[in-house]
């Protein structure tokens, strides 16, 4: 297969940039008894340092979602899955559902199905830091740092630095596409 | 070496022996089994991963513990499960084994889950199937994976690294897949001190070999251990005088509590059951503060879990 190489943009937004607006239209909007609930990986760390910032009463929830995923016949259980944890009541609570990076809105999809497993909640919202488009489904942000534009295919991923600063960068697999091309 | 259990990416594609596995998949099934014991605390204890798969549950020998768990594991999985109890069906009429397991994968069978007592009876099936995955659930004296692994996953739980653990087996090692299964789990985990105690008539002979320490004497079998795991005196598996009495087996092997003092203070006590009350085990420690004999067998159903959904994620990754 001779596809050819998508373009990568020559620079990728600042996370932090992102990050503070999410913060600024979270503020004034969130209540404090709104449950959060991160997305591993990067949904999780994000949501970690929103939790903080927006001083949320009930303690931070994470879900894995591996168990959840539409394409585990293609692809199985991916290795070192990480417990799910939802430490509030999720029956009847508004629940901010937090993910780094919203691209065909699978593990989103994934994410919902698993949070209705310990309750009926009120309400979810969507809290994402940055959207790249190439929805599959019909899922989209109530709140979002700001829009990244990546090819498809390429790998986007969230990282952060031991003082827990935030960067976006390329995965590793890139380069493996270019090995192959 | 081809290992029949794998398939040609290294992938998990039956589970019929420890032995021979990679490290990196046994800790990988302890680890997605610790994401299926937090299920436990939901509303819902269900995942959607075996939707739509049929799980044959195929008993060739009586067990209850053993098949009620794969059936909770598989329900918790949302597959369909089928129990067979082989013993008091076709079989009996003269049908062969692969004859009954053609007939099966013909109803569209998924997966199996086979206890025989006849040692690698599940091997025979796997190497028969083309598209099936197998897991055993204890054949002859062979082996028990999957007990083995949720005796590891309880040692974990409790102990965090097998680095520094003196493990001590006691009883009828002979007749004991359980303790073949665990041996070779604690091997390849890196279990420095694996001790077999028990009577000479009831431990195999050459066991040595498979790098555990024999002790024929009780005390100094258990003195200073971090974990003690009592097998089962397995009646319906003697033949011939291999021991004067149940009592008499108490007298010198029973697990009694002035016995566990010399174990070191916080070591847990296992049993893989059904409990021998007053033959292998006391009833003061088996209902004691030291034993885990009972979440054993909860973590039995979040490991069982785990292989059956990593079994079934390996279907069609083998074929692409």
């Amino acid at each position: 297969m001779n596809t050819p190489l998508p373009e990568y943009p020559d620079a990728l937004p600042e996370a932090e940039a992102l990050f503070e607006e999410l913060l600024r239209q979270l503020k004034p909007r969130v209540s404090h008894a709104a449950g959060m609930v991160g997305i591993v990986t990067g949904g999780a760390w994000l949501a970690e340092r929103l939790h903080a910032a927006l001083g949320l009463r009930a303690p931070l929830g994470v879900l894995d979602a591996s168990f959840y995923r539409d394409d585990f016949v293609e692809k199985g259980i991916k290795p070192h899955t990480s417990p799910s944890q939802v430490p509030f009541e999720v029956q009847g609570r508004e629940i901010l559902l937090v993910d780094d990076i919203l691209y065909t809105g699978r593990t989103v999809r994934a994410a919902m199905n698993e949070l209705f497993d310990y309750g009926r909640p009120a309400r979810i919202d969507l809290v994402v830091l940055a959207d790249r488009g190439g929805r599959e489904l019909p899922i989209e942000p109530v709140y979002c740092g700001g829009k990244v534009n990546v090819p498809k295919g390429a790998i986007l991923m969230l990282e952060r630095d031991p003082s827990n600063a935030f960067s976006l960068r390329f995965s590793a697999a890139r380069r493996e596409r270019k090995a192959q091309a | 070496m081809n290992n029949p259990q794998l398939n040609d990416r290294g992938g998990l594609r039956h589970l019929l022996t420890i032995e021979g596995l990679p490290r990196e998949i046994l800790v990988n099934i302890l680890d997605t089994a610790r994401s299926f014991v937090s299920l436990s605390g939901r509303e819902v204890k269900k995942v959607p991963l075996l939707r739509g798969k049929s799980v044959f549950n195929l008993f060739f020998e009586p067990s209850t513990r053993t098949r009620t768990t794969f059936e909770i594991a598989a329900k918790r999985l949302s597959a369909d499960v089928i129990n067979l109890n082989v013993q008091s069906s076709s079989q009996t009429k003269g049908e062969t084994l692969l004859d009954t397991i053609d007939n099966l994968a013909a109803m569209h069978a998924d997966m199996f889950v086979v206890r025989h007592s006849q040692s690698g009876a599940p091997h025979l099936i796997a190497r028969h199937l083309t598209r099936q995955n197998v897991v055993n659930a204890g054949d002859g004296r062979h082996a028990h994976p999957t007990q083995g692994l949720l005796d590891a996953y309880t040692i974990r739980h409790h102990k965090k690294d097998f680095s520094k653990l003196s493990v001590a087996i006691v009883g009828d090692v002979l007749h004991s897949r359980v303790a073949r299964s665990l041996i070779h789990v604690l091997n390849i985990l890196g279990t420095p001190d694996v001790r077999a105690v028990g009577p000479r008539t009831l431990l195999p002979t050459e066991i040595e070999r498979l790098g555990v320490r024999v002790y024929t004497d009780m005390a100094a079998g258990i003195r200073d251990c971090d974990v003690v795991v009592t097998l089962r005196l397995q009646n319906e598996r003697m033949q011939g005088p291999l021991l004067p009495s149940p009592q008499e087996y108490f007298k010198s092997y029973g697990l009694t509590p002035e016995r566990l003092a010399l174990a070191k203070k916080d070591a847990i006590v296992m049993h893989p059951g059904p409990l021998n009350r007053g033959v292998e085990i006391d009833s003061a420690v088996a209902d004691g503060p030291q034993s885990v004999i009972l979440q054993q067998v909860t973590f039995g159903i979040a490991v069982r879990m785990a292989v059956m959904a990593i079994l079934a994620g390996q279907g069609k990754a083998g074929a692409a």
